[in-house]
């Protein structure tokens, strides 16, 4: 600790940080613009400027930026006296020399970090009397907005797209005042984080392409507390809404999860919510069309069909909240239920969830994962699987290097004088995957092969930490030496982290991974072990589940089954037609609960409209086994619903039960599995108030209230209440500093812009007053003797006529529903089956782009060719899930022809 | 009276070769420093009392000794030549580095010597292209004679050595903006500390001195601290100094004279006083970056003690003489709009206040000024005071308008209320 003085009074803080840091850990309001919590100090926009006094003897002091000072013992500042303040309105003067005078046309406006620093700062009158200087604007893609004239030359964004995100098409040109952030030429900003620069950036230069479409100010949008659904890391968001429409996705802070960041499909995939396709009303199928069921009970017919004696089979889904999966199992029967995935896919999520609950390594979230310093990816691509995930990856390739800067005594806050000493060298960072993937820029070094031949190169790995494992047979020099490098750089960090997941569908993968983490924990190492899985709430959905959809076929073939409920799953999607059609044909009846028309909604009998997550209440566990409760943004006004409440009713009607609310059916789901206990922890009960209020979703200043739909009816309806959360859907509630799990917006007075978040932190950049929502549901036991994993598989060899067929990921379009959202459509690419060039010209094919024909399940798939000379020999690689190449389950064997 | 380092350039404007160079005594230095320890070099060139003629002055053997030295240090370390004269009204280095470079080079080896770099850069203006042709050639030169390379003449000690021509920014002269240059990013001054003997070029320790600096080197070595002390007329020593005149005086140049030097004896004596029609006004005693002297300075001794006290400072030491027909608020006009595109535009103070002040002095010359604007320029001196912008380009650059505020407040006021330059 150190004691420092700011304005005279006397404080203790934490070693090692500056002052603006420190200022605004206490609360204090100093303006700032290029520091970030996240990217630290660069000492550029002068905003933070404070007397520093030698000693209590120095009546003059001296101005000096608070952020590039350390706040070490005796340290002596002032905030307040009259020379700082005058510089700081008078640099914000400067700022605004050429800052547009547009702020009522401004996407930023009210949410504008330079409004508020302008206010803060007391400057107000104008003196500057000459032109302003100008930019053209570029397009950038889909995602964000451009518009320079704005910009207040911050150097946040730059800071945050090369250094922290590893963007390479976004710099900053010229000099003087004529100094422009952009792309080189107009063009799609490439980097999968770009978005964040929306909230990087302290005004209107980078602003939400996809809120412009449908523009809401801050204040009048009624926010929840979200958590992603686009994969399985579950990072936090805020859903925001308006007239029923979802408006936005901004990051929810969370300092063990996200951070201040989130991935582009996570940001900008929401719009789905909002798609026509979406199903609104419960629909029944009535000689080939669907029409809505009127009037009474929706219901009636489905009850009949399950009454007594009745075969009643349930599908549950990773995509699905645990409550609504659990309410199905409840529904349909231990023995009737199956989780929403294929058998290998289950199995495999099975087995991280035992590593999870039985191995002895510890897996971090996804904010401890930056603070390693040596990385093993086995086999994923994390940048399109898990994105934020890369993310952090690539801060922990720089806590090697930065240890240099550290040696010479420089703080993590200095962070050029870090990146000098740094410039652009990584620590240990090792890739064994199918392909090159973008993390390739960072590792020290990767290896394409075969996820048995991944597997394998584990397990030498393995080997080479821990002399006693049986060695792997036949290794060619290559892997043995490459492994013999890992295994040095494992063993010579001191947090060596081991990355793997479930993408390429290997057991053996897995099982390699988990080796390699406890042979590095018998040598004693701080070792970390994360799985990625594929969806949001595969770890919970597969907690519920005993069997899987391949089970459920098996089941139906053997016996009919009267009526099958399917939750919020496509099954052509999934499992492609052919197993779909042999199962749905096997049910007499078949009734979905779903977000949007699809194939499997199509072929149904009853169809009632689920909310996703906009719409619904819930709880997930993500792939650490992290579960985290999301709210529902709004009631919308037609019959849309969370599924768990729709067989909520069902369940009524069939066992003429009550209504059950949300707590309820948590505890009763924790009842019947004590292991998912801590959910209970994860956000407060619906009854929870603070004094007697709720927490509200919408900020005080939220208008139109009374005329939204004045329209239709001029008295205003009473506001819906939430039975399932203690928040309320308008603006009536306690606007302090709410309960973590339920903070719906920050605002603080004189903070509306998203830094509103340094006044919900303990201390800036730091976990949340009221701790980091989420809950872990288990730890492993680190003294545990975990056991090895013995099957070495043998070495992958191509066959002559037949080609292995793995899929490969792509951040847009291997997700099902973000891949639906009108801008993330755009950055989708083309289909395409991917080769090497020797074995595209073994078998036969044309130059890239040519048509390649190839069979799966019986049927002819046509698509374009692509070389990749990183696959490895005999395979071929697939984007996974896009439209062209949906229901394909992989790894499969095919011929292929040009 | 001693001219060490300007006494073999040639009048001519040819370059003296390696040759010639080697015949009046050149690389003995080196050999002599060679016989030395490192420490023994840095510990001469401490009591030498050399300070730096980039401007600032700093005390060189003191900015050595911060670097690591000894066993388990971080190398590679480098030494690196400032030779990217871009102040306005300066051209001390040009003559040197033209004149002679092998005196640099030898300079820089001793030098690297000292602080035990193993890799050298000659950072040149971009215009200078006399400069860098002879650079280049004495280099390849330097390297023929074993004085570069691999054990520099049996004595174990190896130095490689570059020429780099700058892309022509005045920001590139800054230490550190240069050592981001030389990187080939973008010239942007780095914060301090670190300090760049400590992380400089590519984070490694390096030290980066003037041209002029390090040509003082060899004859530190080879004559000792006494000769160089005494040479100079300040009482504190430090050798001669390359002082400019540039302006309407009768013969503008540059010449070596003893430090501590009268302003009014370079002026009168060396630069023939001014041209006729012509009277002194003023003048800028150390390039653009400095303060306004007045008549009543003219007997101030130019060295790093006295000049401060007369309100200026010594600068790079080229005089820039304002005489009575030119209009100080043009004249300022014509600094601040070179500084204003100068900037490099990392900080707020100097990207925005720079260019304001600029339209706010050409606003006046063009008869469109406010009585407010003195008052406002007068802020933008304060503004963008030291410690308030991220590097010194701007406080530099508001040192002549802040003099010129004082001195010759009458012309801005006549220029407002006559709305109109007198000059014209």
């Amino acid at each position: 600790m150190a004691k420092v003085f700011i304005d005279d009074i006397e404080y203790e803080v934490p070693d090692g940080k500056n002052m603006l840091e420190v200022c605004l850990s206490l609360g204090f309001d100093l303006t700032y613009f290029c520091w970030h919590p996240a990217l630290h100090s660069i000492g550029a926009c002068r905003q933070c400027g404070v007397i520093n006094y030698k000693d209590e003897n120095d009546k003059r002091g001296r101005i000096t930026m608070a952020c590039m000072l350390p706040a070490s013992n005796g340290t002596r500042i002032s905030i307040e006296a009259k020379a700082a303040h005058d510089f700081r309105a008078g640099n914000i003067e400067s700022l605004m020399l050429n800052h547009p005078h547009d702020c009522p046309v401004c996407d930023e406006g009210g949410e504008c970090h330079l409004q508020d620093m302008t206010l803060m700062s007391g400057h107000n009158y104008r003196r500057y009397r000459f032109k302003k200087r100008t930019h053209t604007n570029q397009y950038l893609g889909p995602f964000l907005n451009h518009e320079m004239n704005r910009c207040i030359q911050c150097y946040r964004c730059v800071r945050f797209y090369k250094d922290y995100a590893g963007g390479k098409d976004l710099d900053v040109f010229a000099a003087h005042d004529d100094i422009y952030f952009g792309r080189s030429e107009d063009g799609v900003l490439e980097n999968e984080f770009s978005g964040n620069l929306v909230e990087v950036c302290p005004t209107g230069v980078f602003t939400d392409k996809t809120l412009k479409q449908h523009y809401t100010r801050k204040w009048d949008l009624t926010s929840a507390p979200s958590v992603c659904h686009g994969c399985s890391l579950g990072c936090n968001i805020l859903a925001s809404q308006r007239y029923g429409t979802i408006r936005r996705i901004l990051t929810r802070y969370n300092g063990d999860v996200n951070g201040y960041f989130l991935c582009d499909r996570g940001r900008f995939g929401y719009e789905y919510t909002n798609s026509k396709k979406r199903i609104i009303k419960a629909l029944k199928r009535v000689s080939g069309t669907y029409q809505p069921i009127e009037n009474g009970n929706v219901f009636e017919e489905v009850k009949a069909l399950m009454g007594e004696g009745k075969k009643v089979i349930g599908i549950g889904s990773p995509r699905a909240s645990l409550e609504s999966n659990f309410l199905l199992k409840e529904l349909v029967g231990e023995n009737n239920f199956y989780g929403g995935i294929s058998n290998t896919e289950g199995n495999l999520i099975k087995q991280v969830i035992n590593i999870l609950k039985k191995g002895k390594v510890k897996t971090p979230s996804l904010a401890e994962a930056k603070g390693y310093d040596a990385v093993f990816i086995v086999g994923e691509d994390v940048t399109n699987t898990a994105p934020m995930l890369a993310l952090s990856l690539r801060q922990a390739a720089k806590n090697k290097p930065n240890e240099e800067a550290f040696a010479i005594r420089i703080p993590l806050w200095n962070d050029a004088a870090i990146r000098e000493i740094v410039q652009e060298r990584t620590g240990p960072f090792f890739i064994a995957t199918v392909h090159h993937t973008k993390l390739d820029e960072i590792s020290s070094g990767s290896f394409y092969g075969h996820p048995d031949n991944i597997a394998r190169l584990g397990h030498a790995v393995a080997q080479k930490i821990n002399n006693n494992l049986p060695s792997v047979p036949d290794t060619d020099r290559e892997s043995a030496s490459l492994s013999s490098s890992i295994a040095e750089a494992l063993l010579a960090a001191k947090k060596p982290l081991i990355v793997s997941g479930t993408s390429l569908f290997s057991k053996n993968v897995i099982e390699a991974a988990a080796n390699v983490a406890y042979a590095l924990k018998e040598q004693g190492k701080d070792v970390g072990l994360i799985y990625t899985v594929p969806e949001a709430n595969s770890v919970g959905m597969t907690l519920l589940s005993e069997n899987f959809i391949d089970d459920a076929i098996a089941r139906v073939e053997k016996e009919r089954a009267d009526v099958l409920l399917i939750l919020e799953n496509d099954l052509y999607q999934r499992i492609g037609k052919k197993d779909s059609e042999a199962i749905l044909k096997r049910c007499n009846q078949v009734v979905a609960f779903e977000n949007l028309e699809n194939e499997t909604t199509n072929s149904c009998d009853y169809v009632f409209p689920a909310g996703t997550f906009a719409e619904s209440t819930g709880t997930i566990v993500n792939n650490e086994g992290r579960a985290q409760r999301f709210y529902q943004v709004h009631i919308p006004r037609n019959e849309v619903r969370s599924s768990w409440k729709w067989l909520d009713i069902l369940r009524q009607d069939l066992q003429t039960a009550e209504a059950k609310d949300f707590d309820v059916i948590v505890d009763e789901m924790i009842q019947k599995n004590p292991e998912l206990q801590k959910i209970k922890e994860t956000a407060p009960t619906a009854d929870f108030r603070i004094g007697t209020q709720k927490i509200p979703r919408s900020p005080h200043r939220f208008s139109g209230r009374t005329s939204m739909i004045a329209n239709i009816n001029v008295s205003e309806p009473k506001p819906p209440d939430d039975n399932d959360s203690p928040m309320s859907f308008t603006m009536e509630g306690y606007h302090g500093i709410q309960p973590s799990p339920d903070t719906a917006f920050y605002w603080s007075p004189a903070w509306n812009s998203v830094q509103a978040i340094n006044k919900y932190q303990i201390e800036v950049g730091g976990p949340l007053h009221d701790g980091n929502p989420g809950k872990r549901l288990f730890e492993p036991d680190e003294n545990r003797q975990a056991k090895y994993f013995n099957d070495i598989p043998s070495s992958f060899h191509p066959s002559n006529d037949e080609l292995l067929v793995l899929p490969l990921y792509h951040i847009y379009g291997s997700e099902e529903l973000t891949a639906l959202s009108p801008a993330v459509k755009e950055r989708i690419p083309q289909a395409y089956i991917a080769l090497n060039e020797n074995e595209a010209r073994r078998k036969g094919l044309n130059a890239e782009g040519g048509k390649v024909e190839f069979y799966y399940q019986d049927k002819k798939w046509e698509l374009s060719l692509k070389i990749d000379n990183s696959l490895p020999d005999g395979i071929a690689g697939l984007p996974k899930g896009l439209n062209e190449t949906s229901g394909i389950g992989y790894p499969f064997r095919t011929k292929i022809n040009s | 009276m001693e001219r060490p380092l300007t006494q073999h350039i040639k009048k001519d404007g040819s370059v003296l070769t390696l040759e010639e160079y080697e015949k009046v005594g050149g690389y003995s230095a080196l050999k002599k420093a060679l016989k030395s320890t490192p420490d023994e070099i840095m510990e001469m060139v401490k009591n030498s009392s050399l300070r730096g003629r980039g401007g600032a002055g700093f005390p060189t053997g003191m900015k050595w000794s911060f670097v690591p030295r000894g066993e388990n240090t971080v190398t590679p370390k480098y030494l690196v030549a400032n030779g990217d004269e871009m102040e306005p009204g300066t051209f001390k280095d040009r003559l040197l580095v033209e004149g002679n470079p092998h005196q640099l080079i030898e300079g820089m080896i001793i030098s690297s010597y000292a602080i035990q770099a193993t890799i050298g850069y000659v950072f040149l203006r971009w215009a200078y292209h006399v400069a860098a042709e002879r650079v280049e050639h004495a280099l390849r030169e330097a390297y023929n004679a074993g004085y570069l390379g691999k054990n520099i003449l049996g004595s174990g000690y190896d130095l490689e050595m570059h020429l780099h021509t700058s892309v022509g920014r005045y920001m590139c002269g800054e230490e550190t903006a240069l050592l981001n240059a030389l990187e080939g990013k973008r010239a942007n001054p780095r914060n301090k500390p670190p300090f760049p003997q400590v992380s400089g070029l590519f984070g490694k320790p390096t030290i980066v001195n003037n041209v002029e600096t390090l040509c003082n080197i060899p004859h530190i070595i080879a004559n000792g601290v006494d000769w160089y002390k005494q040479i100079s007329k300040s009482p504190g020593g430090g050798g001669t100094k390359l002082y400019g005149a540039s302006g309407r005086v009768k013969t503008p140049g540059i010449w070596e004279l003893p430090l501590g030097t009268s302003l009014r004896e370079i002026l009168e004596v060396h630069a023939g006083g001014m041209q006729d029609g012509y009277k002194f006004r003023g003048a800028l005693p150390g390039g653009a970056s400095t303060d306004f002297l007045t008549e009543d300075h003219l007997d101030v001794a130019m060295d790093f003690e006295e000049v401060p006290k007369a309100g200026s400072r010594l600068g790079t030491g080229t005089v820039i003489v304002m005489d009575d027909k030119t209009c100080p608020v043009g004249m300022c006009l014509a600094l601040e709009k070179f500084f204003a595109q100068e900037s490099c535009g990392f900080c707020t103070p100097c990207r925005e206040g720079l260019p304001w002040t600029a339209k706010i002095l050409l606003a006046l010359e063009e008869g469109e000024g406010k009585m407010e604007d003195i008052d406002h320029l007068t802020y933008q001196t304060h503004y963008m005071a030291p410690g308030n912008t991220f590097c010194a380009l701007a406080p530099g650059a508001m040192e002549p308008l802040q003099s010129a505020l004082k001195y010759y407040r009458e012309d801005f006021e006549k220029h407002i209320k006559e709305h109109r330059c007198t000059y014209r």
